[in-house]
């Protein structure tokens, strides 16, 4: 019991050591964005700013084409809009396909799946040229749905993955009793599977929404101006008015973390179980 | 009777992945056949149209430069490091997740933060950390009196390397530990329960049962945080752009300043298939590694 | 290899076959570009894209106003401006051509060559009026010129003038008279270190990017150097090129140059200043008017500027830093393009913005009024403006520039001598120069 105990207060412990470290920059970078740009650069230090500063975000939400308001707003539409357009398309795709793969018996099936994945090693930079020029021949270089497209390579492999897997775990009972009313296979598919696959769902929409929201290279190479360039792209290369400032830096960073960790907050406890089975069969 | 029913299933499949297909190969196989053809020509600008033959000496011209093996080695050493180090510490965090622990929800919540942050974002944010004038780490070194005066943390190449190593550890480690953990979830509790009948050490239920049932857990982590981290760019673009003295330069990031600093496309091209052979190569001894190991674990 | 199932085959066969078809049919050009000559002069109204520097010189503020003025006066016209760090400057212009998303773009000094060359920007010889040149100073028009052709309009010459700390060169009993020289402001900022009042009284953008080699250039000016021969190739390990990285190590070892230098950009430095951690610095023009921003700056009103100090041969040039407006190769607008260069580089708007960056006018220069307005950055950038040194105008620059950095830091971090870096600098150079 005692030592059951002791364990349970050194459990305890590192989980809040851990919690700090994590949040220990993170916070750091959120006092920054509210800190004058004169004191932020001062030494030694002040933690806490003897007077705070919130004019970046004032800035950000209300600058017009003066500051880097008005990029970040149009960056951010852009980013919600790639991202939502890549994970749906991805999404319908993806349970199509991982229904083939957790239900059909076809020759080579796993050898297929397995060619999806490989996809996944490719390095963005091995595709980068010619993408580059397709786009430009095709007139899609500097729009979001070239941008949606080429992301769309990236994510439907994962979403496969996470999916497939998932789906196999579901009893194929529940769907036979279906199928014996008279209910084809994707009628099953709709009506019994997916409502029973919900934690696999939603892991795969996460996933789908942190690798578009993510994407870095793609972006950088092929949009060019505020119709089409994503936050990432958009925040490397913020700067202040006159000076590059810390602070904007870090209150546009917040601001752009902020869809994908309430994303990734709300559908957290949904990883754990779509993706339990997910691993091991992998 | 059974046939034709595997005939209309394979039918079914085939409509079922067309989509798919076509949205990732369509992407993905005609640049990389058009990747392959640029490798052989000389092209010095996007809008080239006097585009000589070279044959092979793109590929020449890559592997014999020194830039390029030093690229390559310092991409294997972050490879190397941070995979293990994301491997290590996703372990415990995995198992910290698993624990029984009040506010549980809380802690996971937390620690699936800096999975959430974008990459930019979290480089950006390391970059002002490990700023020599006004960064929290030597602010906070020197208030406790760690060391006297403020360092260029990004100043020295290896140290440079190390610390965006530290950046890419804080970053995926989450991810690791909740794929860990998602295997560590299926394992059955009579397992545990049984050892503990038999008064089994926590190691050594760790290294007969924990270890064993996460192996393809462990792999699928393995191979993908090394593809990766092989492909490692955005963080580098970010924090130090190659320097100090290429100290940083990884490999993708050498192959996006040849093609598109340097606009060397021909070359680039081949400096991508390069990149690409050793990928599918690391790749393929990673997984005979861990299915010869698979197999005597169990 | 992976097998595939049959029909897979097929599909992926079959999308072989049709891509390479593709290729084929598109196959006027490896690159897909088209060697059409369709007229691309547009009718002169419209929306314009311009993309933009931000940081030193003018200020997004001040473009946005130069645009609203001109949108006024040009009503059927409007000009989208987008603005990027200097550092994502070239890669942008490069990435953004082949779309011709951009009608406008902000060229650096050291670009032309390599744009030009490969065709991402425009010839505008035939619209360049003949006077410019006469009225120009000879500085600013290299940054809009390559092989006897113009390929735009420069926009604001520039160079790094020699900021100081008042407070703390007065506190030493040093005056101005002393750092009219680097031999000067070294015994000056020995003095500042002594005192205490700085732990390292200078600091250098010395990070891996262009910024290093600015302000190299203008210590190899210092010391007599230059950075090609007459044949156009590096010359960089002759006696002033390595004597020049020899006094840059020596102060890191002397403890005068702050070691961070190392991971400075210009905008570091100019933080660095304004945060009166600093005692002596090189930097663009418009670091004087940040300096003096109570809102960015503990050391308003305390900074002083003076051309770049000379070195033992008495010389003492500026980097030419001079930037100019061109219009892209793929703008499909660009008659009003020109007319929005022409507005922006105008004699009347440059003066109008002057303490932001300075006129490439020379009949500017001799208005007491406009002095007036922006004196002390006239009064250092007059004499500056006189001399300036090139960096190689190559069509690769961009190589050679890499080459440089790495070997000078090489050199700075003590890995190699400074006469080897430089002889391995020219040495790599030389060979992608061909």
């Amino acid at each position: 019991m005692k030592r059951a105990q002791r364990n349970s207060v050194l459990v305890h412990v590192a989980a809040i050591v851990t919690s700090v470290v994590i949040l220990a920059p993170f916070l750091w970078m959120v006092m920054a964005s509210i800190t004058p740009q004169r004191i932020l650069i001062t030494t030694p230090l002040q933690w806490i700013p003897d007077e705070l500063d919130l004019s970046r975000y004032v800035q950000i939400f209300t600058g017009g084409s003066e500051g880097v308001g008005a990029t970040f707003r149009a960056a951010m539409l852009n980013s919600i809009i790639v991202a939502v357009g890549t994970v749906t398309i991805s999404m319908i795709v993806g349970i199509l396909g991982a229904y083939a793969f957790a239900r059909l018996k076809f020759r080579f099936r796993r050898a297929i799946l397995m060619t999806f994945l490989a996809s996944y090693m490719l390095p963005q930079i091995a595709l980068l040229i010619p993408l580059y020029l397709i786009l430009n021949t095709a007139g899609l270089l500097n729009t979001k749905t070239g941008l949606i497209l080429v992301d769309c390579a990236i994510v439907i492999p994962f979403v496969l993955w996470v999916l497939s897997n998932y789906f196999m775990t579901i009893p194929e009972e529940l769907e036979e009793a279906a199928r014996i009313d008279g209910t084809t296979r994707l009628g099953a598919l709709f009506w019994v599977v997916l409502p029973a696959a919900k934690p696999g769902l939603f892991a795969a929409i996460m996933f789908a929404f942190l690798l578009a929201w993510d994407e870095f290279m793609y972006a950088l190479i092929f949009t060019s101006s505020d119709v089409a360039k994503t936050l990432p792209v958009a925040l490397s290369e913020f700067a202040g008015r006159y000076t590059t400032d810390f602070g904007l830096v870090a209150a546009g960073g917040i601001l752009a973390a902020l869809p994908p960790l309430i994303v990734a907050v709300i559908f957290q406890r949904y990883i754990v179980s779509g993706m339990a089975s997910g691993a091991v069969k992998g | 009777m059974v046939r034709s029913k595997r005939e209309n299933q394979a039918r079914l499949a085939f409509w079922l992945l067309i989509p798919a297909g076509v949205a990732v190969f369509g992407v993905i196989v005609y640049p990389i056949l058009r990747t392959l053809l640029i490798s052989f020509f000389e092209v010095t600008s996007a809008l080239a149209t006097d585009t000589p033959f070279v044959g092979f000496n793109n590929y020449l011209e890559v592997l014999s430069n020194s830039t390029f093996w030093a690229s390559m080695g310092r991409t294997l050493y972050f490879t190397l490091i941070s995979t293990s180090l994301e491997l290590c510490l996703g372990l415990l965090l995995a198992g910290l997740l698993n624990a029984k622990l009040r506010a549980r929800w809380l802690f996971r919540a937390i620690v699936v933060i800096p999975w959430a942050i974008p990459t930019i974002v979290s480089a950006a944010m390391w970059k002002g950390v490990f700023n020599a004038q006004y960064g929290p780490l030597n602010a906070m070194l020197s208030q406790l009196g760690i060391i006297d005066q403020y360092q260029a943390w990004l100043g020295d190449p290896t140290t440079a390397l190390n610390m965006v190593i530290l950046a890419d550890v804080w970053k995926s480690t989450p991810l690791v530990a909740f794929f860990l953990l998602a295997g560590l979830t299926a394992i059955p509790n009579e397992l545990y329960e049984a050892a503990k009948l038999d008064r089994a050490s926590w190691p050594r239920i760790f290294r007969s049962i924990v270890l064993p049932m996460l192996i393809p857990s462990i792999s699928i982590v393995l191979v993908l945080r090394t593809v990766e981290a092989f492909k490692v760019f955005d963080i580098i673009y970010v924090m130090t752009r190659g320097g100090p003295v290429n100290g940083t330069q990884t490999i993708a990031y050498y192959a996006y300043t040849t093609a598109f600093s340097d606009q060397n496309f021909g070359v680039g091209s081949a400096l991508s298939y390069v990149i690409v052979i050793v990928i599918l190569a690391l790749s393929a001894i990673y997984l005979r590694l861990l299915r010869r190991s698979e197999m005597s674990l169990l | 290899m992976i097998i595939k199932n049959a029909r897979t085959n097929r599909l992926t066969v079959g999308i072989g076959l049709l891509s390479l078809g593709a290729l084929l049919l598109s196959g006027c050009s490896l690159t897909g570009a088209s060697t059409s000559n369709e007229s691309k002069e547009g009718d002169g109204t419209g929306a314009i894209n311009a993309l933009f520097m931000k940081q030193a010189g003018y200020s997004e503020d001040n473009v946005n106003a130069m645009i609203a003025d001109f949108e006024s006066k040009n009503p059927d016209i409007t000009v989208e401006p987008t603005f990027v760090a200097y550092e994502a400057l070239h890669d942008k212009i490069v990435t953004s051509a082949p779309a011709g998303t951009y009608d406008v773009v902000h060229l650096d000094v050291i670009w032309p060559a390599d744009f030009a060359s490969k065709g991402l920007i425009t010839d505008v010889t035939d619209r360049f009026p003949a006077t410019w040149t006469d009225e120009m100073l000879g500085g600013a028009l290299t940054s809009a010129e390559y092989q006897g052709k113009y390929y735009g309009a420069p926009w604001g010459p520039s160079t790094k003038l020699f900021y100081f700390n008042k407070e703390m060169v007065a506190a030493v009993g040093a005056t101005e008279a002393d750092l009219t020289t680097w031999d000067g402001a070294l015994a000056v900022a020995t003095k500042i270190k002594a005192a205490g009042l700085a732990e390292y009284p200078f600091s250098w953008s010395w990070s891996q990017a262009e910024a290093l080699i600015c302000d190299y250039a203008q210590l190899l000016g210092a010391f007599g150097g230059a950075f090609t021969d007459a044949d156009g190739k590096l010359v960089v390990n002759d006696a002033a090129g390595v004597e020049a990285l020899t006094w840059m190590k020596k102060t890191i070892d002397d403890g005068l140059t702050d070691p961070a230098s190392i991971t400075f950009l210009e905008d570091d430095v100019s933080k660095s200043l304004s945060a009166g951690k600093t005692a002596m610095a090189l930097n663009w023009e418009s670091t004087f008017r940040d300096s003096n921003d109570a809102s960015i700056s503990t050391v308003v009103g305390k900074v002083g500027v003076l051309p770049t100090p000379a070195g033992p041969t008495g010389e003492h040039p500026g980097v030419n830093g001079s930037m100019a407006l061109s219009i892209g190769a793929q703008s499909t607008n660009q008659a009003a393009a020109w007319k929005f260069i022409e507005y922006m580089t105008s004699q009347s708007v440059q003066e109008q913005y002057v303490t932001s960056s300075m006129t490439n006018w020379k009949s500017s220069y001799t208005k007491t009024d406009l002095a007036a307005s922006n004196p002390e950055v006239f009064a250092a950038a007059g004499v500056a403006y006189d001399t300036m040194i090139l960096r190689p105008t190559v069509a690769n620059y961009n190589s050679v520039s890499q080459i440089l950095q790495v070997e000078i830091q090489n050199a700075l971090l003590g890995k190699k001598t400074p006469q080897q870096a430089m002889d391995d600098a020219v040495e790599a150079a030389n060979a992608t120069i061909g």
